[in-house]
């Protein structure tokens, strides 16, 4: 058993400057966690050769990998900080922020972009009239079982982290909002907008700008089967665009 | 339909990987076999195929402008790619960045060959010895070793896109019937492989 936790934290104070590493050393104690660990730093900040510093900014929420917000680089893998067990992983323990999205400071990262693509893709489902519509269609059970697989997207953006064609040279939008697509595509009040959600597919930045790396379906905490979802989505565009091609 | 542009230039970029230049390819290694029978049963089989009728329509609307598209909106998707193999050392991921790879060195390979083996004919057709003209570059080690980089590179390119073209064209959606066509793809890789080093290998006996 280690007699203490060694951490090593990429820092940036702003947006624009540039990052520095600081490294950490607390007594170990069984069964905590990175964000456990920030939080106990966090009670008397300073750094493992003693010098005051101030306290390591993250993200975080619900601490049971429902809200998605603590995603960061642990020892150089995208993951949920949260679900990170110390015992678990190789010190000193290397944290840093996501590297596709823009860095606020620390290891907070802002996750805009993710949300654009879901606007983008309309990740939603129209249900609002000027009167009721009554209930929806009813769904299979098979089919409900599977988009309740999708449903559990938590957006935390591991799998952009991970894939190679999500980057600044390109405008991929990843994985995530391509399943999601295919949840409300697959719903059957969604269905009525499907169309809709193809054509943004279609645009460049969809889904033919995935590389099938296929990294993602790996990266994903919630074992979402994205690489699955993706080929759906490729399946339908096919056939939509076919479609059109020859329809009026 | 602007906004299906993105989508038909990709697609086309699949599709012509397999139909036409995949046919291609696998029919020009096939033929090169003729060079196993020796110098004159080569060159008769490229005199017949160079004398048939529209070859040269054909060289130009089914081979050279397929793959000058295929090569030039390939190199483009290779650059948008920022490979990381580094954290991430999966097979598909190592397939990724090896597609964009070999799509590189076949480029450059085959604007090479078609230089030395065609271009080069243009002045002179009737009276070229294409067996020796082979024969004698291939003699050079650096040329033959960049011949099987080449061939290789092809072979693997077009197996892989094979894989990833039924993944764009809604053919194999999920993990088990993605894994089948691996399977498939790399029967393809080997046999053609095999098929092409010994085409170009006759060539040094
Ligand atoms: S804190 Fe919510 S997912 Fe980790």
């Amino acid at each position: 058993m280690p007699s203490s936790i060694r951490l090593s934290v990429k820092r940036q104070d702003t947006p624009t400057s540039s990052p520095y590493w600081e490294e950490y050393e607390i007594p170990y104690q069984p069964r905590q966690n990175v964000i456990s660990v920030l939080m106990e730093i966090a009670k008397d900040p300073k750094t493992r050769a003693g010098k005051a510093t101030s306290p390591v900014v993250y993200d975080r929420a619900c601490l049971e990998e429902v809200c998605g917000s603590c995603a960061m680089r642990i020892n150089g893998v995208a993951r949920m900080a949260c679900t990170a067990l110390i015992d678990s992983l190789e010190q000193p323990i290397r944290l840093e922020p996501m590297a596709k999205f823009p860095v606020q400071r620390d290891l907070s990262v802002d996750r805009q972009v993710m949300f654009d693509s879901l606007k983008r893709i309309k990740g939603w489902i129209p249900i609002d009239g000027t009167y009721d519509l009554g209930p929806g269609p009813r769904m299979p059970e098979p089919e409900r079982q599977q988009a309740y697989e999708y449903s559990k997207c938590i957006t935390c953006g591991n799998c952009l982290d991970v894939c190679p064609q999500v980057n600044g040279r390109s405008n991929f939008i990843g994985a995530a909002p391509i399943a999601q697509a295919r949840l409300f595509n697959s719903h059957p009040t969604g269905a009525m907008n499907a169309g809709e959600r193809l054509e943004a597919l279609m645009a460049e930045g969809g889904v033919d700008d995935c590389g099938n790396a296929q990294n993602c379906v790996r990266a994903c905490p919630k074992s979402i089967p994205l690489t699955t979802a993706i080929a759906e989505m490729y399946r339908a565009t096919t056939r939509y665009g076919i479609k059109k091609l020859f329809g009026t | 339909m602007t906004s299906d542009r993105n989508f038909w230039v990709r697609r086309l970029h699949s599709l012509s990987g397999i139909v036409p230049i995949g046919g291609f390819l696998a029919f020009h290694l096939y033929e090169n076999s003729a060079a196993s029978r020796g110098a004159d049963a080569y060159n008769e089989m490229t005199h017949r195929l160079q004398t048939l009728p529209g070859a040269v329509a054909a060289e130009i609307l089914v081979i050279a402008l397929p793959l000058l598209f295929h090569g030039i909106y390939g190199l483009f998707i290779a650059g948008t790619a920022k490979p990381n193999l580094y954290s991430n050392g999966y097979v598909r991921n190592w397939m990724y960045f090896l597609q964009r790879v070999t799509g590189v060195v076949v480029f450059a390979f085959i604007l090479f060959h078609y230089w030395t083996t065609r271009l080069v004919q243009l002045t002179d057709h009737e009276s070229l010895d294409l067996f020796r003209q082979v024969q004698s570059a291939v003699a050079n080690p650096w040329i033959y070793a960049f011949y099987i980089a080449g061939i290789l590179s092809a072979t693997f390119h077009l197996a892989n896109g094979i894989w990833s073209f039924s993944i764009v064209w809604g053919l194999t959606v999920g993990p088990r019937a993605q894994r089948r066509m691996l399977y498939i793809s790399a029967v393809v890789f080997v046999a053609l492989s095999v098929v092409g080093v010994r085409s170009i290998s006759a060539f040094r006996l």
